[in-house]
């Protein structure tokens, strides 16, 4: 059993961090295929080894650390959101026995270590003392912490029809049906949440170069730079497997393909969705990118959460 | 309770005292959200997974980054660390410091009492955090709800103007 972890623990990372790495490629070329170009296709076969060129250039290129800066603080910013990340996928299950962390708590990991995500941008933002910079980060706290609260109202849906926040015991609960019929809803709200929370396109407006230069990492270079780039295309594999978890029947399919090869078709047809959003749609202003979250999402999420609870109580009453 | 306790207590004391004892404000939250979550790691060895996952949920992800929210608005931080600096003199915080000692010295005492019942550990699930909230509590939960719904319309009251669109093609005026 010992030995069987530490290999899940060591699979998942080194899994992870590859498809991070391999996400660079996939994107600039699902993009150049949905804009009508070729993208990336010189360096190696269909031009993947762009992935090992652009870690290259990461690391051979200055690290500079502004001397205007707060130094702890720019440094320490960079790793908050890929340890965050990282720690996240503890929680979920890849396959029948592919689980880190067994908790009754999973989906309260989660959140939790999706909002401590968001000090890597307000820290990255302030230590870098540049008003875009510090633009950027106010930006990004306030539409983080305002989409985390739609985020949560809309998992709770979930967790009222399968009684638990253990994400094991809501993979199992969807044996019968993937939550995606009951919970249509929930799967909307959660997914324009998801992609607030990784701040991609049409959501990247902490960062959003034709206005604020680069945003919050305006300053960062180097591999500090390619942490938050990491961060943040581990942030998308996040959202969508959490997606696939909890909407799409995680690991669940029919048996002649293996559960974890299922939960890796689906996720990652979540990531190509991600990258089509970026592909087709146009940056929303940010009032009202705030507007729409507190007047649209919010109240939807809580209606949601209204009739999702009722219906479930009407239920187990005909059932007594 | 085991090494994993004593670690997380000591991170907890550690950045506590860090945080009072910080010029730059920044830094001294930094410091703040470490203490908070060596807390959560305690409630978590102690049977409340639910309340570890709060305490990292509300207070170190949403209550700080407000705090830090603002500290940014004001443009807090290496710029106020001398005002800091001048005003941690030993004629202000040495009143706080005995009456903490006094607090420390019947805390010390109370843990030398003999009667030592805390010893198992009983998991709280969040589905017995929910049926007591929703059970016996109900009245407090009902009342907190009352008080931040005032908080609310206070907010909103305050938040409210008149506001003027001064734009070449927007040019109307609304109240938001």
């Amino acid at each position: 059993m010992e030995a069987h972890f530490w290999w899940v623990i060591g699979g998942v990372l080194f899994v992870l961090l590859n498809t991070a790495a391999g996400l660079i490629w996939l994107e600039r070329r699902m993009l150049a295929l949905w804009q009508d170009r070729y993208g990336p296709n010189r360096a190696g076969p269909l031009g993947l080894f762009i992935v090992l060129a652009d870690t290259i250039k990461l690391f051979f290129k200055e690290d500079w650390i502004p001397p205007f800066s707060d130094k702890v603080v720019f440094v320490f910013a960079p790793a908050v959101v890929v340890a965050s990340v990282l720690m996240s996928f503890a929680v979920i299950p890849f396959g029948p026995n592919i689980l880190v962390a067994d908790w009754n708590i999973g989906l309260l990991f989660f959140l939790a270590m999706s909002s401590l995500g968001v000090y890597s941008i307000v820290l990255g933002g302030w230590a870098s003392n540049n008003k875009y910079a510090l633009l950027g980060a106010m930006r990004g706290a306030s539409q983080m912490i305002s989409y985390e609260v739609f985020m949560g109202l809309a998992l709770m849906g979930v967790v009222l029809l399968s009684g638990s926040f253990n994400l094991r015991e809501i993979v199992e609960a969807q044996r019968g049906m993937w939550y995606i019929i009951p919970q249509f809803l929930g799967f909307v709200i959660f997914l324009i949440a998801g992609v607030a929370e990784t701040h991609r396109l049409p959501f990247d407006i902490p960062e959003a170069e034709s206005e604020l230069v680069a945003g919050f990492h305006a300053e960062y270079s180097g591999m500090k730079f390619g942490m938050f780039f990491i961060g943040e295309y581990l942030g998308v594999t996040l959202v969508s497997s959490m997606i696939v978890t909890l909407y799409f029947g995680g690991w669940l399919g029919p048996a002649f393909l293996p559960g974890v090869i299922w939960f890796v078709i689906k996720t990652f047809v979540f990531i190509s969705l991600f990258i089509l959003l970026r592909a087709s749609m146009p940056r929303p202003r940010y009032d009202q990118l705030m507007e729409y979250g507190w007047k649209v999402l919010f109240p939807l999420s809580l209606l949601n959460l209204l009739v999702t609870a009722a219906v479930k109580l009407i239920l187990t009453d005909n059932l007594k | 309770m085991g090494p994993a306790f004593y670690i997380a207590g000591a991170v907890a004391i550690l950045s506590t005292l860090m945080v009072i004892t910080r010029f730059n404000i920044m830094h001294a939250l930094l410091y703040f959200i470490v203490s908070l979550l060596s807390i959560a790691v305690i409630f978590y060895l102690y049977g409340a997974p639910f309340m570890a996952a709060l305490e990292v949920i509300v207070y170190a992800g949403a209550i700080m980054v407000l705090i830090i929210f603002f500290v940014m608005m004001l443009n807090l931080g290496p710029q106020t660390a001398g005002d800091e600096a001048r005003w941690l003199t030993p004629r202000i915080w040495i009143g706080p410091s005995i009456l903490c000692l006094v607090l420390l010295a019947e805390l010390v005492y109370l843990i030398l009492q003999p009667a030592g019942t805390a010893g198992d550990v009983i998991t709280v699930d969040p589905k017995a955090v929910g049926m007591s909230l929703f059970g016996p509590y109900i009245l407090a939960v009902e009342l907190a709800g009352m008080l931040l719904m005032a908080g609310i319309v206070g907010a909103y009251h305050l938040g409210r103007q008149k506001k003027k669109i001064v734009h070449r093609f927007l040019e109307r005026t609304s109240d938001v």
